[in-house]
C-alpha cells in the first residue's frame, strides 16, 4: 500500500551551479548565488524557509565539520533548523520530505555541493566503506564499479554491459526549494508535486550482495508505487553506465522513458530530482520517476515519484 | 589461545588541494603586501576578517574591502602551560577584536608577561620581514601592547 502524505509536498524552485569557468571559487561561493536565484524565483526570503538541509562530504573538502561552513550562505542568524547528510543530496531532500509534515513548517531549502576536482575522488570514496577490514585496502571507486560490471557480464542477463569509465571528477552545486500544500500553489503555477518518496540501503559488504541487482531500489520504487505507475520518464543516477541498467531492470519500467546521468559527486541524485521537476513543470511530462543513488554498487538508493497538479 | 585484538591501527593519508575562495584570496593577496583587508556585509555593514566571501549571519556575499591598521582589543586569552612546537611554555594565544573588525581573531601575543596579560588590552601586530612576506597569515608574528590605555568594557563586551 503506498502513502499518503497528510501535506503534500512539491518542488517548487530550484538553481544549479557548474564551476569549470570560475575554479577560484570556494563551496561558499559556489551556493551563495544559486540558494539567492532559488529563492528569488519564487520571491521568497531565508526567514520565510522553515526547514535547511545538505547533502555534502567532509571528506571532499578535507576537514571535519565542513559542511558546518557551507552555511555561511545561507544566513542561519536567527539561528535556523537545520540538518545535514553525509550523503547525496536527494537523500536530504527525501529529509525535508519528512520535516514537511509537521505543523508550522511549510517551506525547505535543501542543498547539495561538491569539489571533488581538488583531492583524490577514487580514494576519498573507499572511505565509505568497512573501516576496519576493507578501506585500509583503498579499493578505488572506479575498481569497485568494474567489479560489479564483470558480474553483470558473468550473468548474461544484460546483453552488452558498457566499459567503466574514469570516475566522473566534476564540481557542482544544486539548490532545491520544497514547499506544502496551498503554499506551493502560492510560490509557482507549476508545482512538482513529491507523490512518493523512499530510500532504502543494502550492506555495506560488497561479498554478501548480489551487484547485478538492486533490491533497495526496488522496494523503495514498490513501496512508493512508482512500479506500473506508467511516468513518461524516468531520471536514473548512474555514477557509472552499467549502473542504470541494474536501477533501471529494478524499477521494472515498461514504456518509460530512462533519462540517465552521473553528474557530480554527492549532488547528481538530487539533480535527477530536479529534471524530473522540470519535466512536470515544462508540461513534458504528467509523471516522472527520479532516482538517486550513494555509496558503492548502489549500495543505498531513493525513488521519487512526481506528477503535475491534476488536471 | 590467541591474544583478543584489542586495537587495530588504519591509517589514512589523502592529498587534496585547497581553494580559499575569491574573498581569502583576496585577503591573502593583500596580506602579502603587509596590509589587512577585511570585507564589509552588504546588508548588516559587519566587516569580517579574513573575510570568507559571506556574511554569516546574512548570507549574503562581501565584497567591499575595508583597510584595517591592524591594531586591535584583546578580548579573551588563554596561558598555555606545556611547549608546542615552536613555542616555549607558557605562550599566550588572544582573541583580539580589530579596529574596525566586526568579528575576532587569534593570534598570539608576546613581549609582555603572562600574569599582565587583560581583557581591554590593547595591541599591534609585529610583522616578520617584509622580504619574507608570502600569502600567510603568519606573515604577523604576534601581537603585542601598544601601550595605549585599555579599553572600555563596553567596547568589547560582546566579544568576550
Amino acid at each position: 500500500m503506498t502513502r499518503t502524505y497528510r501535506k503534500p509536498v512539491a518542488i517548487v524552485s530550484w538553481a544549479s551551479f557548474e564551476t569549470p569557468e570560475e575554479p577560484a571559487r570556494n563551496e561558499v561561493e559556489m551556493l551563495l548565488p544559486i540558494i539567492e536565484e532559488a529563492k528569488q524565483k519564487i520571491g521568497i526570503e531565508q526567514s520565510d524557509i522553515g526547514f535547511t538541509v545538505s547533502g555534502s562530504s567532509d571528506y571532499l573538502q578535507g576537514y571535519p565539520f565542513a559542511f558546518v561552513g557551507a552555511l555561511d550562505a545561507v544566513g542561519a542568524w536567527p539561528p535556523i533548523m537545520e540538518s545535514h547528510l553525509e550523503m547525496d543530496g536527494a537523500f536530504a531532500l527525501a529529509e525535508a520530505v519528512e520535516v514537511l509534515q509537521h505543523e508550522g513548517i511549510d517551506t525547505a531549502l535543501v542543498y547539495a555541493f561538491a569539489r571533488p576536482s581538488r583531492g583524490e575522488l577514487d580514494r576519498i570514496l573507499a572511505l565509505q566503506l568497512d573501516p576496519y577490514v576493507v578501506a585500509p585496502l583503498w579499493p578505488d571507486a572506479r575498481s569497485l564499479a568494474g567489479l560489479q560490471a564483470q558480474a553483470m557480464r558473468d550473468s548474461g542477463r544484460f546483453g552488452e554491459v558498457p566499459d567503466v569509465p574514469p570516475s566522473v571528477v566534476a564540481d557542482g552545486a544544486v539548490a532545491v526549494i520544497l514547499a506544502t500544500g496551498d503554499r506551493a500553489r502560492e510560490l509557482t503555477d507549476r508545482p512538482a508535486w513529491i507523490r512518493g518518496i523512499d530510500h532504502r540501503i543494502e550492506t555495506p559488504a560488497l561479498g554478501t550482495r548480489d551487484l547485478t541487482q538492486s533490491p533497495s531500489t526496488r522496494a523503495a520504487a514498490e513501496h512508493i508505487g512508482a512500479v506500473g505507475a506508467g511516468a513518461d520518464v524516468a531520471f536514473v543516477h548512474a555514477p557509472y553506465p552499467h549502473q542504470a541498467l541494474v536501477v533501471r531492470e529494478a524499477l521494472q519500467l515498461n514504456g518509460t522513458r530512462v533519462d540517465a546521468g552521473t553528474g557530480p559527486t554527492m549532488v547528481g541524485g538530487l539533480q535527477r530530482l530536479v529534471l524530473a521537476a522540470q519535466a512536470i513543470a515544462g508540461g513534458e511530462a504528467k509523471r516522472a520517476i527520479a532516482h538517486a543513488t550513494s555509496g558503492h554498487c548502489l549500495q543505498q538508493n531513493l525513488v521519487a515519484l512526481l506528477e503535475g497538479e491534476a488536471a | 589461545m590467541s591474544e583478543p585484538v584489542t586495537i587495530t591501527e588504519t591509517p589514512i593519508k589523502l592529498n587534496y588541494s585547497y581553494t580559499p575562495g575569491t574573498a581569502a584570496a583576496r585577503f591573502l593577496t593583500s596580506i602579502e603586501q603587509g596590509r589587512i583587508v577585511g570585507e564589509r556585509c552588504p546588508k548588516c555593514h559587519k566587516v569580517y576578517v579574513p573575510p570568507r566571501g559571506a556574511c554569516s549571519m546574512c548570507g549574503v556575499a562581501t565584497m567591499e574591502g575595508v583597510e584595517l591598521d591592524g591594531k586591535g582589543t584583546l578580548t579573551t586569552y588563554a596561558v598555555t602551560q606545556i611547549p608546542s612546537p615552536g613555542l616555549d611554555a607558557p605562550y599566550v594565544s588572544a582573541w583580539i577584536k580589530l579596529d574596525g573588525a566586526d568579528i575576532t581573531s587569534m593570534f598570539l601575543v608576546k613581549e609582555v608577561e603572562p600574569a599582565d596579560v587583560r581583557l581591554g588590552m590593547r595591541v599591534e601586530p609585529v610583522w616578520i620581514d617584509k622580504a619574507d612576506f608570502t600569502k600567510n597569515l603568519a606573515n604577523i608574528a604576534y601581537y603585542r601592547p601598544t601601550g595605549e590605555p585599555d579599553a572600555s568594557y563596553d567596547d568589547y563586551k560582546d566579544y568576550v
